[in-house]
């Protein structure tokens, strides 16, 4: 055992590795200008709006799950980055996953666990069908991806208008009452847990409403376990598997992977599926949360995903990046979107903060990348 | 060169084969001539505008008319104004249009008038507006004044401290809808009204927040199936469902649903079917017979509590 570590700590020098002191090393990653970010913007809450209600558990609910939200598809859009591809669908995607659920579940009255299945199916096909274009044609992914953007909405609106003549397709929490697979998007877990902690007092419960007596944090919402799941699936992919490598290779220089073996279209289109299963992962507990669809949902989240991202390090060019980075920039962005609220900015001015936060994490994070690694 | 000619051809022809099979779809057999012209100012996803489009159809059916309807696919105005005069050059026998934005669509507006073609106003803006645009009539509800409406009745359930859901900020009218809330109140609006986005998670957890940092807070109005859906999920998640006097504007399954069972005081219900039925009506009529009521129509404001709930909630999101 002795001997194991010994050698492990002495590895054999190279002499084409520049020799670096591990602290720098240490330093050197993605994520670091989103961890400092992340750590100001609490500070700065905490300075603020201490007192609000913010940090006590049921205004740390509203924050996390806005941020799951946020992290669920930021995941997705940075995997497809880092791997040199952009999805401006994945809004779109929302919706089209929402309605598709909808109208199979309540309009055609099939189970539940077939509709969201069903929507699974088709919204990665149709990533797949997006990366299958883009590697075919060699066009920017910018501009595939922002065809089905218009494409997606609309079939998502006419499939809607035709099926039901209505836009908002609501009964989906009847239709899911009792099904197996629902539950997994919309439920929320550890409820047992949270009613003990309220039972032993350490837990505030309402003191008025339809609620009295139940715990006003009743469990984990799904969206957050989700949240927390793909970051350790997209963690561990990018940095502990071969695959990971190639994503990292596909979208430094797609041709030198090529030339090294890697199987950079399946590498991309895997990554335009994965970011669709993200989109529909965000469809499908949204569907599930609120017992409807409508065929407005997700506009805009493609952008707010790509920002997400980049605070977190990623590099717009690809090659570059980090799941973890991600998901502090998702948490950044939700945090300063709900904070703003308990600060009691007032309300038509919070896009100006949020714009303006966004705008400083990350200047904040390409000087730091640049102060450590030394590039001009 | 030639195989290059040839190439362009086929391309060329495929193009317009395309476009005249787009043609033949869009376009609906002739009925008795008239054309009209309906133009909103929604981007494509609003899924209200839905209810209008179904009173122009039926309104079309009956009447054997054609009516196109357009809007700016991503809701913006200057786009709009640009489609209104496109529509003005293509002489429909009338146009029914909303005034969105009264210094925008003037202009457009007045050119269209002026061109002869009959022009209904619709929706947005308010009579003032409609007649010095010399639109023959308004078609639809005054916004303050539906605000006030439901101000009046939060007032005589005891509301003094509310929170207005507003999830499209940026249309005038929604700010005016909570002003006059407020102001039958006898309160100052201040920061009572919220910016809430439109995505139901943010808007849940941000009346949530809401709520929490402002605990005496007895009163909410949303102003639309978006904000309303998901404040009924924030109030459902605090177990305060019920406890506060929540009124909102316009109808869907959901908050009919809620209406019945109580969490709902009042749904003020504008009647979007008939701002898109009456005015092909009344503008066939004109055509046919040279006939047109004399004044504004007020579709809304319709309260819709209790005790009316049960036909409203048969066609909710559909014809109301």
């Amino acid at each position: 055992m002795a001997s194991d570590v010994k050698k492990s700590a002495a590895p054999p020098e190279d002499e084409r590795v520049k020799e670096m002191s591990r602290f720098s090393k240490a330093l050197i990653r993605p994520e670091l200008g989103a961890i400092t970010g992340a750590i100001l913007v609490f500070m700065f809450f905490l300075a603020v709006a201490r007192d609000t209600g913010m940090f006590s558990p049921e205004g740390a609910m509203t924050w996390s799950t806005v941020s799951a939200q946020f992290i669920i598809i930021a995941v997705g859009a940075c995997l497809l980055m880092i791997a040199g591809e952009f999805d401006l669908s994945v809004g779109s995607m929302i919706g089209f996953a929402g309605i598709v659920i909808a109208i199979t579940s309540v309009s055609w009255g099939w189970p539940v666990w077939l509709s969201i299945m069903t929507a699974f199916f088709l919204a990665m096909s149709i990533g797949a069908l997006n990366g299958y274009i883009v590697i075919k044609t060699g066009l920017p992914s910018f501009i595939v991806s922002l065809a089905f953007l218009y494409i997606l909405r609309g079939l998502t609106i006419f499939g809607a208008i035709a099926t039901t003549r209505r836009t908002i397709i609501g009964g989906v929490r009847e239709a899911a009452e009792g099904d197996w697979l629902a539950p997994l998007f919309g439920g929320t877990i550890l409820t047992g847990s949270f009613q003990w902690l309220a039972d032993i007092g350490l837990l505030d419960t309402f003191s008025r409403g339809s609620r009295e007596g139940q715990p006003i944090v009743d469990g984990i919402p799904m969206l957050i376990v989700w949240a927390v799941g793909l970051i350790v699936f997209g963690h561990i992919l990018l940095t502990r598997t071969r695959f990971g490598n190639w994503i990292y290779a596909s979208g430094g220089d797609a041709q030198a992977a090529r030339y090294a073996g890697v199987p950079v279209n399946r590498v991309k289109i895997l990554m335009f599926m994965f970011t669709a299963f993200c989109a529909t992962v965000f469809a499908t507990a949204q569907v599930m949360e609120f017992g409807s669809a409508a065929a407005d949902r997700g506009l805009l989240k493609e952008f707010e995903a790509i920002i997400s991202v980049v605070i977190g390090g990623a590099l717009l060019t690809g090659g570059y990046g980090s799941v973890i980075g991600a998901a502090l920039g998702a948490l950044i962005f939700g945090v300063v979107q709900q904070g703003l609220f308990f600060a009691g900015v007032e309300s038509s001015l919070f896009r100006v903060f949020l714009g303006i936060i966004l705008l400083l994490a990350v200047i904040l994070n390409t000087y730091i990348r640049r102060m450590i690694t030394g590039e001009k | 060169m030639t195989s290059l000619f040839k190439k362009v051809s086929k391309i060329s022809l495929g193009v317009v084969t395309a476009l005249g099979i787009l043609s033949a779809v869009t376009t609906p057999a002739m009925a008795q001539g008239e054309r009209f012209v309906m133009i909103y100012h929604s981007p494509d996803s609003d899924s209200w505008w839905n209810t209008v489009k179904n009173g122009v159809n039926v309104a079309a059916e009956q009447m054997n008319v054609t009516v196109d309807i357009r809007n700016p696919t991503t809701g913006d105005l200057a786009d709009m104004a640009r489609i209104v005069q496109q529509a003005t050059a293509s002489n429909p026998d009338g146009i029914f249009v909303t005034i969105a934005d009264y210094d925008v669509l003037s202009g457009p507006i007045t050119d269209a008038v002026d061109k002869g073609i009959p022009v209904i106003t619709i929706n947005s803006g308010t009579h003032e507006q409609s007649e010095k645009l010399g639109a023959l009539l308004h078609v639809g509800q005054p916004e303050y004044d539906a605000g006030f409406g439901a101000g009046k009745r939060a007032k005589s359930k005891g509301v003094t401290s509310f929170v207005c859901v507003n999830h499209y900020i940026t249309n005038p009218a929604s700010i005016e809808r909570c002003q006059g809330y407020a102001d039958a109140l006898g309160v100052d609006l201040g920061t009572q009204m919220i910016d809430s986005g439109t995505d139901p998670t943010e808007i849940k957890n941000k009346v949530i927040a809401f709520l929490r940092a402002n605990p005496d807070t007895n009163g909410i109005l949303t102003l639309g199936p978006t904000s309303a859906h998901a404040t009924l999920a924030a109030l459902e998640e605090i177990g305060r469902a019920g406890d506060i006097h929540y009124g909102t504007f316009d109808l869907s399954g959901e908050i009919a649903k809620a209406v019945k069972s109580g969490v709902i005081a009042f749904a003020i219900d504008q009647q979007p079917y008939l701002q898109g039925y009456l005015p092909v009506v009344i503008l066939t009529n004109l055509a046919r017979y040279g006939v047109l009521p004399s004044g504004h129509i007020n579709s809304g404001p319709g309260f819709v509590v209790k005790d009316n709930i049960a036909l409203v909630e048969k066609y909710a999101g559909e014809y109301r």
